[in-house]
């Protein structure tokens, strides 16, 4: 599954990133930590968080996560966006809370 | 030039886990006791006993750095100084209105008392003061120094409420006057680990919440006298000012 796959799938919102909307989603992780995601998530994963500091890019980057994905309608800083933009690291938005939209994405994930 | 002793980071009874004995008569009498030369007074997002440190300080010889330990939106710890009472009541303003406001359970976390120089209570504070303002770290720099105050990112290698604990690493580009680092830690094992942090100024302080703390570990600042003015050049490396951890 792509994550433009999982774009259409969850009507979520793009905020930045459009060229990497192709990367091959393979898990998801949450936390609002970032030295947290640093040292546990893998590679390919979707990352759910409110965490929206330019940071935010750097990590998912050097962990070559697919997608950062923000809850509750929180749209990333200027220069996360921007940041990510430059980096092709799709940034995706959705008005659900953390809890309910990791359960969308594990039940979607696990259906293909 | 002269080696002045500084705590800069130092909870009062107002800061909901502050000790009842952290009034500010006593952390002045325990600070001019334990020759602390420059205090920082530092309470969770709130800066209301400041004046009255300063005042207090004169008197006992002790200069006071007025400022509040902020929490950020991403939770990260940052201290935040002030020259003057007038920038300190500004920068109050803006936490009265960016504190996202939780009421305080002072059964669960503690009194958050205004008090007097005799250390008479004058105010309850009703909001939580260990919450956190609804401002990111990079806005709280950015207003800070607007009002030409200090801006430094508290225990950054703490594994919580930290920049490196909840930002993953210090943000490049970071605009801050210094880096406080814990007081476990040296600045050389430091930065061993984070060698690309080499260009800050580091300050080790006790973070005290209890008298006995005070001073458990100070900084030493190289400067001509004790004023802000001084401290900053010191903090930027000015003219020869410097900033030594011991």
């Amino acid at each position: 599954m792509t994550v433009r796959d999982l774009v259409n799938e969850l009507g979520l919102k793009v905020f930045s990133g459009e060229k990497g909307l192709d990367r091959q989603v393979n898990g998801g992780y949450v936390s609002d930590l970032l030295s947290d995601v640093m040292g546990n998530a893998g590679e390919g994963m979707v990352w759910i968080t409110l965490q929206t500091h330019r940071n935010v890019t750097a990590v998912a980057s050097l962990k070559d996560l697919s997608a950062v994905l923000l809850v509750k309608g929180l749209k990333p800083d200027e220069d996360m966006a921007q940041q990510a933009g430059e980096e092709g690291l799709p940034v995706l938005g959705t008005d659900l809370q953390a809890f309910e939209i990791a359960g969308k994405l594990y039940s979607l994930l696990n259906l293909t | 030039m002269k080696d002045y002793r500084a705590d800069l980071h130092i909870h009062s009874v107002l800061s909901p886990c502050g000790d009842l004995d952290m009034s500010p008569r006593n952390i002045i009498r325990y600070a001019a006791g334990r020759k602390i030369d420059i205090l920082g007074i530092t309470d969770h997002n709130t800066t209301r006993h400041g004046p009255l440190m300063r005042k207090l300080g004169k008197e006992q010889g002790v200069f006071v750095l007025t400022g509040a330990e902020v929490t950020s939106r991403e939770e990260v710890h940052c201290l935040a100084f002030f020259e003057t009472d007038e920038q300190l009541a500004s920068f109050q303003e803006y936490l009265d209105k960016e504190l996202i406001p939780f009421k305080n359970d002072p059964g669960r976390f503690g009194h958050q008392v205004v008090v007097d120089k005799d250390d008479n209570i004058l105010d309850e504070v009703e909001n939580l003061l260990v919450y956190s303002i609804d401002q990111g770290i990079d806005q709280i720099g950015e207003k800070v120094h607007s009002l030409n105050g200090l801006f430094i990112p508290a225990h950054v290698n703490r594994s919580v409420n930290s920049l490196i604990s909840q930002l993953g690493f210090v943000p490049a580009g970071i605009y801050a006057d210094a880096l406080e680092i814990s007081r476990h830690v040296g600045r050389k094992e430091f930065l061993d680990k984070y060698p690309d942090l080499s260009h800050f100024t580091f300050i080790q302080s006790s973070d005290a919440h209890f008298p006995g703390d005070i001073g458990r570990v100070v900084t030493l600042f190289r400067i001509n006298d004790l004023s802000f003015g001084e401290i900053k050049m010191a903090l930027s490396g000015e003219k020869g000012r410097r900033v030594v951890l011991q």
